[in-house]
């Protein structure tokens, strides 16, 4: 189902909702009846993108599965600071087991309601980039192998967020956690090192992978709508910012998202069965810099003088992104707009 | 065993392989895809895990989704997915499991013991130990309705090798028997679109120590449902399958021995050997280890003078596990507690070495706790061998060496 | 069939989280306001123009131009003559182009003529008040008094209703009937204009009349003049008797070569004129240069494309027969320009003066209280009233920027104090909000959408014709232009707060009531600050 960029509405959509729009065109979220699938009263921190990303992910699995849809999630965030006893932020059927154990509990999920002849109820499995990346890798490469009925989000803040900001393998290169500090030759995060899961998921030729982030919305919204649609094996990676991981002020959590695409640091883009099929270009490219300066994480870059060779070299990962994925439009004007359009 | 946990109509199993067990779950694998498993609500699923901790993992899932879910495990692939045998006991999922008893390495020993299931003893799992084929099969049916009834998982254990690999004819019951004695799975808590409910959350101090004893309770109740099931098994199939314990010529035995397993089957015939020959000895078998049955165990042993416990396990630098638990069961009274660690590794336990042992305990000359038919000249050797050299190299490869197991040299 | 009893603390019951109030985290508040939209705030109609936009984008066409005829009765007439300050403050000029307000101002007030719709007037109050000038100010006024129910009479010395409007905007810009129209419309509410009516004493008018208050609009018609030499004084024409003859039976004639002295948007109006009369030179002579002429750039650009020929830096010194002396003028270091004693002689075989004009208040001078200025200017103060109480007045006349707009504002805020003064109240305009300005907006948000242009007639039919120069927007581009709209400080329910919410705290009240902060939830994270595209939600201190 192609998702058609709608022209001159005022915001266009880039806005979450827009009264101007037939209510068939808003996103999910901009609806009264949307599930809050997340609900208030969860003990997330202030301006948390994560519990963002869950709700916007979950609220459109829910639309798009018909309200049939079972949750499991890996220990994290998102499971405690949901579910700490006797308060349950879930309104859908919920599940935690253990941190690396996600993918392979949803795969059972799956399998059971496929025996009891409940297709129709749709399993997806969520958690962050440490339980994802690492400790649940060798679940999560099984699940996709065997082609298990399952969608897994992966909401990825960079670093072990809940044991208080450690280094994962999916920390970016420069960046500054607990365990990768910004001391000594080479502060912060090293170069060369952790694990891009989306070309991970795609090696696996499954039928679908996809980059999300918090910042587009609507774009989020059609991936997981898209994704809920399909069966086997389907991994989306969703760009969540953390104010406290990343050490930025809470409001600017979607704005710092955005960044991130717009500096092509973030690609987004869709892969079936192992190849890229379509890609949202950057609407207005931002130097690396942008990005990186509100964040407390990147502060050992920015003292006096800069360093220009670290930033230098992020702003090449940023390039080659660019390159890779064909993110800038084409000189002829025919920009963000068209190349939404995929049929 | 394949055709025993097919009757049970299971909806979920996931397999990995490994040895002892694999043959089990091959079978299943076969099958499920000619259709043989009719689950009740029509199909079952059979998944390749890629772990063991996968593997366990796919049932906690298929569980809480209300399937009935089976796997089967041993040794290294049971430590593998310790996290998870804890967290499905936890969430109260009535999963059961196959423990092909396996020694644990290092060293790698692929035969049979049970420092396996005796690893994970205080996980939360009911552990039951058939003692035949026969009894593996039927404990398998009666442990799908403990494991439901309570929202507790079960480990049914037998022995590697000396039961998984055994030929011998049992009895398997009918479809219809089956279903008479095991109706459909239904679940206490369920992941159901139509009924929401969040399980899994995180508790703390305040709430803790109350889900623990919980857990706890549901183990004490066990001990009457074990019997129970074992009671209505007798009805229904006309067999004595099951149960917390089973005595046998201890009445009026001075000496009784206590065991897990298949090894009860060779301490008969010793018992009925050895009281031949006018020795006044018995043997308790323990068929439920977890829940333990503290009750039936003092009541079959306090009026005997000595319980020699013949256990194949070792708890280094303590010495014997199940002879605790059984001097635990006794506490306050007279009864004299000998430990017998045997069989690890797989070495046999033979009616010569048990009836030796027995007139040595008897002659109050045996060592506490005593090593069956261990080889002191190889652990000499070793020991003085290590005072030489500081980097005294592999003690595994040096005692293979001495017995002459490997022919190959470690400088 | 699941049993009731879910397992103790492990398994939880859904959305039971409801039960922990997360709002006591918070150390800021989250709180909707609405700020002044900086095209309102320059509008000197005091328009709500975002108000009607946001009508305008829903195709709300009647209730954008209700909005609008509450300030402002002639929107046909302002949407093609004001020069629209709105759109030099509009926000959006920072992003791209500013909104086309007057446009889209335009096409409302074209449609309420094409569907005739109406404004009622209010239930008789009993008052009566008297208007002297028809022009935009009078009108103006007379309409906001009577939709409060105040009887109006206007008076005029002129042959027909509309002031500068019609005597001194060419046909061009403003096409008559458009002007007819919406002047009947003001009629069609009880407002009766006495045309050809001399106003010479106005005490005794009033007390004739029975009027309760009078309102003084009568422009500034009085050509200023200047000393220039020259042999043929009856050759020198000024603008103001030169636009207002274009409105006679016969038209005026000029010369082939016509000189314009001035640099007002009436110099540029006249050259205009005068090419479409036939001139083949129209010259415009200005003492200064092109950045500091007082005409509105568009309206310099539209001359040049007719052929109109600028002569900036110039004075003029004599007129002769056929010829114009001129000197030129040069910037000095402070930008004013000093003569060069250097001169030129242009061809001119018609100058016309338009360098200003005064308003004709003799007849005023004995009427107790008023201070009237040199130029005829009337003082008047905070409320629109003279010196004289119960005595108003507005527009050109009084200090003022002298552009339709400023009158027609006039008219409704002297409207205002005078339905006060005839209730014995006061009238208190209400605060104003802080202005939403271009750093509170976010714009990532709006689509990029380039200004809507108005069709223009081709070349060959603006020298020759008086038809209308610009073109009007059709439904569509109207639309389009409308929603180009930021919606400065005001919220239009983009949906933005209530979806980037992680906890889901802010309540949708449905369309057309916009959203509420639930604040048992907010944690006072600030996120919908910051992405609220037009501004409408700032962060204050929590009280708790």
């Amino acid at each position: 189902m192609a998702d058609q960029r709608i022209k001159f509405y005022q915001t266009g959509t880039f806005t979450v909702g827009n009264r101007l729009l037939d209510p068939e065109r808003r996103t999910v979220q901009a609806r009264m009846e949307r599930t809050n699938s997340l609900d208030s009263g969860h003990r997330a921190c202030q301006g948390c993108g994560e519990a963002l990303g869950a709700r916007y992910a979950i609220d459109a699995a829910m639309r798009a599965s018909n309200n049939r849809l079972v949750a499991v999630n890996a220990t994290g965030c998102l499971e405690v600071f949901s579910t700490p006893y006797p308060e349950s932020s879930w309104k859908i059927p919920w599940l935690h087991s253990l941190f690396g154990n996600a993918p392979a509990v949803a795969a059972g999920v799956a399998a059971a309601l496929e025996a009891k002849g409940r297709s129709d109820v749709r399993v997806v499995a969520q958690g962050g980039d440490g339980g994802t990346v690492d400790i649940g890798f060798g679940c999560l490469s099984g699940l996709f192998e065997r082609n298990d009925d399952v969608l897994y989000l992966c909401y990825d803040n960079g670093a072990y967020m809940n044991t208080g900001v450690q280094r994962s393998g999916s920390t970016p290169p420069a960046a500054r956690t607990m365990t990768t500090p910004a001391v000594g030759p080479s502060p912060g995060n090293s170069f060369g090192t952790g694990k891009n899961l989306p070309r991970i998921a795609m090696a696996h030729a499954i039928p679908y992978v996809a980059t999300a982030s918090v910042a587009d919305l609507h774009d989020l919204e059609a991936k997981v709508t898209k994704a809920t649609m399909l069966r086997g094996a389907r991994y989306i990676h969703i760009f969540v910012p953390c104010p406290l991981g990343w050490a930025h002020d809470p409001a600017l959590t979607i704005t710092i998202a955005r960044l991130a695409i717009e500096t092509g640091l973030f690609p987004l883009f869709e892969a079936e069965r192992g190849r890229v099929v379509a890609r949202t270009t950057i609407r207005r490219k931002v130097p690396v810099e942008q990005y990186l300066e509100p964040q407390g994480r990147f502060k050992h870059l920015f003292g006096d003088p800069p360093d220009h060779k670290t930033i230098g070299a992020i702003q090449a990962i940023a390039d080659e992104n660019i390159e890779t994925y064909n993110l800038l439009p084409p000189e002829d004007g025919v920009g963000h707009e068209a190349l939404r359009n995929h049929a | 065993m394949a055709a025993a946990v097919a009757l049970c109509r299971p909806e979920v199993i996931s397999c990995y392989p490994i040895t002892p067990q694999t043959h089990i779950v091959e079978r299943l694998s076969e099958m499920v895809r000619k259709g043989e498993i009719g689950s009740a609500s029509g199909g079952c699923r059979y998944i390749n895990a890629e772990s063991e901790f996968g593997a366990l993992s796919i049932l906690i899932g298929a569980s809480a989704a209300g399937a009935r879910a089976y796997t089967a495990t041993a040794s290294q692939g049971l430590l593998f997915m310790t996290e998870a045998v804890y967290n499905a006991s936890g969430l109260g999922l009535p999963i059961v499991m196959t423990i092909g008893n396996r020694a644990i390495g290092a060293p790698i020993n692929i035969w049979n013991d049970h420092s396996d299931s005796m690893a994970l003893r205080d996980a939360g799992w009911i552990q039951l130990h058939a003692e035949s084929n026969q009894e593996a099969v039927d404990l398998h049916i009666q442990a799908f309705r403990l494991a439901e009834a309570l929202g507790c998982p079960v480990m049914v254990c037998m022995d590697g090798f000396v039961l998984t690999h055994a030929y011998e004819p049992v009895d398997l019951p009918t479809q219809a028997q089956v279903d008479a004695y095991l109706p459909p799975y239904e679940p206490i808590q369920l992941l159901d679109p139509d009924d929401p409910m969040t399980i899994g959350a995180m508790v703390g101090p305040e709430a803790f120590a109350e889900v623990r004893y919980l857990a706890h309770h549901t183990q004490l109740r066990a001990l009457e449902e074990i019997a129970t099931l074992k009671a209505e098994f007798l009805r229904q199939f006309g067999r004595e399958s099951g149960g917390l314990t089973e005595c046998y010529r201890t009445g009026d035995a001075e000496t009784i021995l206590v065991a897990l397993g298949s090894v009860n089957g060779t301490i008969r015939d010793v018992v009925d050997e050895m009281r031949d020959a006018g020795v006044p000895v018995g043997s308790l078998k323990i068929g439920a280890y977890r829940p333990f049955p503290v009750g039936a165990v003092r009541e079959a042993l306090h009026p005997c003078k000595r319980a020699i416990v013949v256990e194949k396990d070792l708890a280094p630098g303590k010495g014997g596990i199940v002879s605790s638990d059984v001097k635990m069961a006794l506490r306050g009274l007279p009864v004299i507690v000998q430990t017998v660690i045997a069989g690890l590794g797989g070495r046999s336990i033979t009616k010569a070495s048990l009836i030796r042992m027995i007139n040595e305990a008897r002659a109050g000359k045996l060592d506490e706790p005593h090593f069956l038919d261990l080889d002191w000249d190889v652990i000499r050797t070793e020991l003085a061998r290590r005072r030489q050299r500081r980097r005294a190299g592999p003690t595994a490869e040096h005692v293979l060496r001495q017995v002459n197991a490997v022919a190959s040299k470690v400088v | 069939m699941v049993l009731d009893t879910k397992p103790f603390a492990i398994t939880l019951d859904p959305d039971s989280s409801r039960a922990n109030h997360t709002g006591a985290w918070r150390t800021m508040r989250p709180v909707y306001v609405d700020r002044l939209p900086p095209c309102n705030h320059a509008c000197p109609a005091g328009e709500n123009i975002q108000a009607w936009l946001y009508h305008a984008e829903e195709r709300r066409y009647e209730e954008a131009w209700r909005v609008l005829m509450d300030d402002n009765p002639l929107p046909a007439v302002h949407g093609r003559v004001c020069y629209h300050p709105c759109e030099t403050a509009c926000n959006r000029a920072q992003l791209d182009e500013a909104v086309g307000i007057h446009s889209v101002e335009r096409f409302l007030g074209d449609e309420a003529i094409a569907r005739g719709w109406r404004i009622e007037p209010g239930p008789p109050t009993g008052k009566k008040v008297l208007i002297v000038g028809a022009g935009p100010s009078g009108l103006s006024c007379a309409y906001h008094l009577a939709r409060v129910g105040h009887a109006v009479e206007i008076r005029d010395a002129g042959p027909r209703a509309g002031g500068m409007m019609r005597f001194g905007i060419p046909k061009y810009r403003l096409p008559r009937e458009i002007l007819d129209a919406e002047i009947a419309r003001i009629v069609a509410m009880g407002v009766t204009i006495h045309l050809n009516c001399h106003v010479a004493d106005l005490e005794a008018e009033m007390r004739q009349g029975r009027f309760d208050a009078a309102f003084l609009a009568i422009g500034a018609h009085l050509a200023k003049r200047t000393e220039i030499p020259g042999r043929d004084a009856g050759k020198i024409l000024d603008a103001a008797s030169f636009l207002r003859s274009m409105e006679g039976a016969t038209l005026p004639r000029v010369g082939r070569r016509v000189v314009v002295y001035g640099g007002g948007n009436t110099a540029i109006d006249v050259a205009r004129t005068a090419k479409r009369l036939g001139a083949e030179e129209a010259v415009i002579v200005y003492r200064r240069d092109r950045a500091h002429m007082p005409a509105h750039a568009y309206e310099i650009d539209e001359a040049i494309e007719e052929g109109v020929v600028f002569r900036w830096l110039h004075t003029i010194k004599g007129v002769e027969a056929e010829t114009v002396t001129v000197e030129v003028m040069e910037l000095d270091a402070t930008g004013r320009p000093r003569p060069t004693g250097r001169y030129e002689e242009l061809d001119a075989d018609t100058l016309i003066l338009a360098i200003g004009q005064n308003a004709d208040t003799a007849f005023l001078r004995h009427v107790p209280g008023l201070v009237i200025g040199e130029d005829g200017i009337v003082q008047v103060d905070g409320t629109m009233m003279t010196g004289r109480p119960g005595l108003f007045a507005g527009g050109d006349m009084v200090p003022s920027e002298r552009t339709v707009t400023t009158a027609t504002g006039h008219g409704k805020k002297a409207a205002r104090h005078i339905d006060a003064y005839l209730r014995g109240s006061r009238y208190v305009k209400p605060e104003s909000h802080p202005i939403a300005t271009y750093d509170t907006i976010h714009t990532w948000y709006y689509t990029d959408a380039e200004r809507s242009t108005q069709p223009l007639l081709e070349a060959v039919r603006r020298r020759s014709t008086f038809d209308e120069v610009a073109g009007g927007l059709d439904p569509d581009t109207a639309l389009l232009e409308a929603r180009r709209c930021l919606s400065c400080g005001n919220c239009f329910e983009c949906d933005n707060c209530y979806g980037v919410c992680p906890d889901n705290a802010v309540i949708k009240l449905g369309p057309g009531k916009r959203f509420r902060f639930d604040y048992d939830y907010c944690k006072g994270c600030g996120i919908c600050v910051q992405e609220c595209p037009c501004g409408a939600i700032e962060m204050v201190k929590e009280t708790h």
